[in-house]
């Protein structure tokens, strides 16, 4: 029978399957952070439990990580890094923490390691964790009475979850970016429209995507609902994994492209629900409500939350207008911002660092506003100063400082003030997620950049018939 | 987990979509490394001014929703981050239960495993569920996991889905990490089978 690339990778990784009941998975990959974490190993300690596998169990230190240098000079936070190293330390749990050069944002590190693979298993105490999803690996977030439950038993009891298929239609345009499909996806399908599935992304814009746009993609899955997202492996991930620390070598690697290529879902397999989502006439996106489906073009302006159909959407509307201090018909491009933020699991990997720095590379950043740029790995920060970059960006007068997490949900200092604007590269805009009484605005980092550089929000496809007045 | 067979008490009514775990419980509270005590910070800025003082338009703030143990809440609830602190910080602020249209799938997972029921029901029956509910002087209903069936608040009865596994857990008190090292040689077969040495 024709399977999908879900059901290849689920049914490899049942222990035991109840009918109609959960299944029990086995899970290849366990990666831990500081702030979901320390609850489970405590839960481990009272039960007298051990980690049974500590050899795939990978750890870093991201979310409340300081991106300045110098100690960390919030108390909980410190007790909570201090807590993951010793707890890493007791159980013989690998660490990649501050200073290792290999520290960065558990999404990021896991790929440029090699550690993520096609066909494996992946689950972390972070909702992002379907950014994994992008080398065709099962990979999702979970909870810490989750985490608990892998690291003393290496699996998860799951019920089996019903698959879509998101096709991306047509050749996105130039200058469009995979921010832009996949908040354009989520405008399309709702915040909800994903809500018990494993997706799919497949279509001739998925194909023509390198892996650090998959990884953006995959990334917002759970901006959407899904359990997770994936992406059948091809000739772009196996590129992307060749030679990578944890990539198999030699004949291992000649035998694991061949299993990965199996896993491609067949012809003929089936799926709960189909959605196509046309991409040929994408504009760039730009987020301005309090959830990532609250979407428009960047030419557009903001909705009148009376035009739309369902009361509760009118509802939210309204408040998220409220909240972000925007009125009906306002033109995107009419909209100030006051901060800039360039970073994320969604938006940090090299080549979104070179994407923003082609578009900042000899101008300068509005005096008006203030402008970061976290890498997402110390990894990606290297690599970036070899190319250059961290001039460019220091030239312009962004800021550049060292990988973490950061504004993207502001549990280190870097927070925004009671009503900032901001143009971010991340992946959430709710209320109060990059400092209380802060407004988010999500874009691509493209779009982040040329916002920096005008204190507003322009179309990025302009750009070249625009000079840059700052 | 305490074995939990039904609950009965007050409810409260919170008829937003698409709230997200960062308004339950925001991240400046997940710093701490312990499991309790996070009922204090449930929707906090919601909850809240900057001053600390409750702000008096929240719904949770109303007279009648104190005390409530249910929660009758709008689709998608609980959508966003996999913080399991925001089902903590539910329980400990006296919600054993949740009713919604529909939830976040991270969220769901985690009330299950922590004793909170976390039901799904058609969205006009969670309509018809919040229009029950007295706004002047409170209602009380009950929500009996071993019947799979709600009594709202005019003495109505409402059969509800809930997961057989979860809710025999939950039912028993059972510690699902001892239930499943109890299939240790299944693991350690996989393990062998697939290389995993």
């Amino acid at each position: 029978m024709a399977k999908t690339l879900f059901e290849k990778v689920w049914e490899r990784h049942v222990v035991l399957e109840d009918e109609g009941g959960p299944a029990l998975l086995y899970v290849d990959l366990h990666l831990v952070h500081e702030v979901t974490s320390p609850q489970a190993f405590e839960g481990l300690r009272l039960a007298g439990r051990r980690v049974r596998r500590p050899d795939l169990t990978v750890a870093t230190m991201d979310h409340n990580v300081p991106t300045l240098p110098g100690p960390v000079s919030d108390p909980m936070a410190k007790a909570q890094l201090d807590a993951l190293e010793a707890n890493t330390d007791e159980f013989g749990i690998r660490l990649h923490g501050t200073g290792s050069g290999h520290e960065g944002i558990v999404h990021v590190i896991g790929p440029e390691l090699g550690l993520t693979q096609p066909g494996k298993t992946i689950v972390c105490g972070d909702s992002h964790t379907s950014t994994h999803g992008a080398f065709g690996a099962l990979a999702f977030g979970i909870g810490t009475s989750e985490v608990e439950h892998v690291l003393a038993t290496q699996t998860l009891s799951q019920l089996r979850p019903r698959t879509m298929l998101l096709e991306l239609a047509g050749e996105l345009p130039r200058g469009l970016t995979a921010k832009d499909v996949i908040l354009g996806a989520i405008g399309q399908v709702g915040v909800d429209g994903g809500v018990g599935y494993v997706v799919e992304y497949a279509g001739d814009a998925i194909r023509a995507l390198s892996m650090e746009e998959r990884m953006t993609v995959c990334n917002m899955s759970i901006e959407w609902g899904a359990r997770a997202g994936m992406i059948a492996p091809d000739d772009t991930t196996f590129a992307y994994l060749d030679g990578r620390e944890h990539a198999p070598k030699g004949a291992a690697w000649e035998r694991a492209v061949e299993d990965w290529r199996s896993l491609a879902s067949d012809p003929g397999a089936e799926y709960d629900t189909h959605v196509v989502v046309d991409v040929a006439e994408l504009v760039p996106q730009v987020t301005w409500g309090t959830n990532p489906g609250m979407v428009v073009p960047v030419t557009g302006v903001v909705p009148d939350p009376a035009s739309f159909d369902d009361a509760d959407d009118r509802i939210a509307a309204e408040r998220a207008l409220r909240y972000m201090d925007l009125r009906a018909g306002q033109r995107i491009e009419d909209i100030r911002v006051d901060r800039v933020f360039i970073g994320s699991c969604t938006n940090a990997r090299i080549e979104d660092l070179r994407a923003a720095a082609a578009i900042v590379a000899g101008n300068t950043v509005d005096e008006r506003v203030k402008a970061l740029v976290v890498p997402g790995s110390a990894t990606v920060r290297r690599q970036a100063e070899e190319e250059g970059l961290d001039r460019v960006f220091l030239d312009a007068g962004f800021e550049w400082r060292l990988a973490g997490c950061s504004m993207c949900l502001g549990m280190n200092p870097d927070i925004l003030a009671p009503g900032e604007r901001c143009a971010s590269t991340s992946n959430r805009n709710f209320e109060g997620r990059q400092g209380r009484g802060g407004r988010t605005h999500l874009v691509s980092p493209q779009m982040a950049a040329a916002a920096a550089l005008h204190g507003r929000f322009v179309d990025v496809r302009t750009l070249d018939r625009e000079p840059v007045t700052a | 987990m305490k074995p939990l067979l039904e609950v009965t008490g007050r409810v409260a009514v919170l008829d937003r979509p698409d709230v997200d775990t960062d308004q339950i419980i925001p991240k400046q509270f997940l710093k701490r490394i312990e499991r309790t005590g996070y009922g204090e910070f449930l929707f906090y800025d919601w909850r809240l001014d900057e001053d600390g003082d409750e702000r008096p338009d929240f719904e949770l703030n109303r007279e009648e929703f104190r005390g409530a143990s249910i929660l009758l809440a709008g689709r998608n609830f609980g959508c966003g981050s996999s913080r399991e602190h925001a089902a903590w910080a539910l329980q400990d602020y006296g919600f054993d239960a949740v009713i919604a249209p529909s939830f976040g799938d991270i969220f769901r997972t985690n009330a299950g495993k922590i004793g909170m029921l976390a039901i799904a029901l058609p969205a006009d029956e969670v309509e018809r569920l919040m229009e029950s509910v007295d706004l002047d002087s409170g209602s009380e209903m009950s929500v009996d996991l071993e019947r799979r069936v709600i009594v709202a608040p005019d003495g109505r009865e409402v059969p509800f889905d809930f997961d057989e596994a979860t809710r025999d857990r939950i039912l028993h008190g059972l510690d699902e990490i001892a239930l499943t090292l109890q299939h240790e040689d299944a693991i350690a077969a996989y393990e062998h089978a697939h290389g995993i040495a």
